[in-house]
């Protein structure tokens, strides 16, 4: 009988085992990855590596390169992001902020290529006419920004409305209650939710392509092409040579290091000392 | 009537000037996009998108984009095959089977393959999976289902196949995060009332939960193609990077090319105006299905959330 009560067990069973075998087969990749770049990658570092530019077998501009182009985006697109939130969280009753909200979950799932075809002709035919790090930033911020800003307005309409009702109460504007009660509040989602979007932009590589291009020297100034370490995973992952692409293995170390830091730190961080 | 200049009002004013950004972010994107395509457009109309020639020889230049959308869908249609089974198994073992101390370390580890930058995927791509499924996937099914055209050629493990697996993984955990909040979002009591009527658990799953839950997860299938059709770096270095009539994906084994990796191919190299407008034309068409998509996925997917929301409060 198909309907029995025993093969119904049966089924039951099947399927919770099938499950279970779903969740291996997804974390396989992810364990693979995390080993082989950690087998691979770990021999290469020494201090050489890390200090030396490329023509001499180091990936010191590219670790130099994406230090600067996090820190660049961050200081153009946080701000923007964070103040676009509050936007959308605290005064975001209306139809424009509905239609900024729609847009900004769209622009969270760009194709980031197309980012790089915006900044190469916005910034680099428009503005520098060299490759430039100011045109990679400006594309990685196109990025950045709408993921900040619903991570910030989310975490704000976790602030309970009594906290706002407060601060009113007492007398302080709605700016004031903004700047001094709901975003010191929501002070964990956002650190949180900046630093997530952050790493995201640590990896990213399509647009950098079309903006900062790559170089083998440390920084040369903002009217000259600048190394990134997913830039030079890439490039070196398509030479012949097996140095070069133990060289990639080494870079892929390092980034995973630090989106892995971020993403672990933030965890940490936000289940500890900055809740409450 | 004028209103007064105070604090509050040059806040929200400033902090909606700012919030325009989204709105200056698209704007200037499509701006870009389309002028920067309208010569293509204008010397090939239709036949841009329907062409497979791509010739940037100087006096026969011909571009056709056919065989990278074909591409795009392919391999983001592997994707979703493997990738979507796989995610609901995870987000129903998350859900509604695992004990809470299993739930909270593998919902983190899933969420860790969203974390890994798309370029290392495709080193690990280039390096270590494709010989894993040259060896176990594309010479087995090459050998005993040769004869179905998408499986015949000769497999090399650098080709729109592998793109597609890369795709699966990578997609996983957009996937199986959006249905499982979904399949939280699903009231207790559906499940209470068809344990009540003896349901097995898997039952209640199959029947009440999933069926409750269908167009949250089918919000969260799109947003996962979403991912599939945009992907650059991880595709660019497995699919093997065909141009012209070569790169239709005729077969899964052999090379091939997406939207995406065309334009990262190619895009800074290209000298001349219409060849770069060609690629611009790329983008623009790879930001129209995106769009699309994407729309698509933004209503199942709030839609779903606004229900739940009606009826926690």
């Amino acid at each position: 009988m198909m309907n029995s009560y025993g093969f119904r067990r049966f089924k039951n069973r099947f399927f919770f085992v099938l499950c279970m075998v779903c969740v291996i087969v997804a974390v396989v990749p992810l364990l693979s990855i995390l080993f082989e770049v950690i087998a691979r990658g770990a021999s290469q570092i020494n201090w050489k590596f890390l200090t030396e530019n490329s023509l001499l077998g180091g990936i010191g501009p590219a670790i130099q390169g994406t230090l600067i182009i996090i820190g660049l985006t961050s200081v153009v697109g946080i701000p923007i992001g964070v103040l676009s939130g509050v936007y959308l969280a605290e005064f975001g009753q209306n139809k424009y902020a509905s239609v900024l909200r729609t847009i900004s979950d769209v622009l969270t799932e760009f194709p980031s290529i197309v980012v790089g075809i915006t900044a190469f002709s916005v910034i680099i035919v428009g503005v520098t006419k060299t490759y430039s790090p100011l045109a990679g930033a400006f594309a990685l911020s196109f990025i950045l920004i709408p993921i900040v800003a619903r991570t910030t307005e989310e975490s704000l309409k976790l602030v309970p409305n009594s906290s706002r009702e407060a601060a009113l109460a007492l007398g302080a504007h709605k700016w004031r209650s903004t700047i001094s009660v709901v975003l010191p509040s929501a002070r964990s989602g956002l650190v949180t939710g900046t630093l997530l979007a952050v790493s995201r932009i640590a990896g990213e590589t399509a647009p950098l392509l079309f903006t900062i291009l790559g170089n083998n020297y440390f920084f040369q100034g903002f009217n000259q092409p600048m190394d990134a370490l997913p830039l030079r995973i890439f490039s070196n992952s398509r030479q012949p040579s097996p140095e070069l692409q133990a060289q990639a293995w080494g870079a892929a170390l390092i980034l995973i290091l630090i989106v892995l830091a971020l993403n672990v730190g933030v965890r940490l961080a936000s289940r500890g000392k900055l809740r409450g | 009537m004028t209103k007064k200049l105070t604090g509050d009002n040059i806040f929200k004013v400033v902090a909606g000037i700012v919030a325009a950004s989204a709105l200056v972010i698209l704007l200037v994107t499509a701006y870009v996009l389309v002028t920067g395509s309208t010569l293509v457009f204008g010397r090939f109309g239709l036949s841009f998108l329907t062409s497979s020639s791509w010739n940037p020889v100087e006096g026969r230049e011909v571009f056709g984009l056919l065989p990278y959308i074909l591409g795009t869908l392919v391999t983001s249609g592997i994707a979703l095959l493997i990738g979507v089974p796989l995610s609901l198994g995870i987000a129903i073992f998350l859900v509604e089977m695992s004990p809470r101390r299993v739930r909270v370390p593998v919902s983190y580890l899933v969420e860790l393959l969203a974390a890994v930058p798309s370029v290392i995927y495709g080193l690990w791509g280039i390096f270590v999976l494709r010989f894993w499924v040259l060896n176990n996937l594309e010479k087995p099914l090459n050998t005993y289902l040769g004869w179905i055209p998408a499986f015949s050629g000769t497999p090399f493990g650098l080709d729109t196949f592998t793109a597609g697996i890369i795709l699966a993984i990578m997609i996983i955990p957009t996937v199986a995060s959006v249905s499982r909040e979904v399949l939280s979002a699903v009231p207790n009591s559906i499940r209470e009332g068809a344990y009540s009527i003896g349901a097995t658990k898997w039952e209640v799953i199959r029947h009440w939960v999933l069926s409750y839950g269908r167009s949250g997860i089918f919000g969260a299938i799109i947003l996962g193609l979403g991912r599939a059709v945009g992907e650059t770096m991880a595709v660019t270095m497995v699919i093997g990077n065909a141009t012209g009539p070569n790169a239709l994906p005729t077969t899964l084994f052999k090379p091939g090319q997406t939207l995406p990796s065309l334009i990262a191919n190619g895009f800074i190299e290209s000298p001349d105006a219409l060849q770069k407008s060609a690629f611009v034309g790329a983008g623009l068409v790879l930001l129209a299905i995106s769009i699309i998509i994407n729309i698509a996925a933004y209503f199942l997917v709030t839609r779903l959330l606004k229900v739940k929301g009606g009826a926690v409060e």
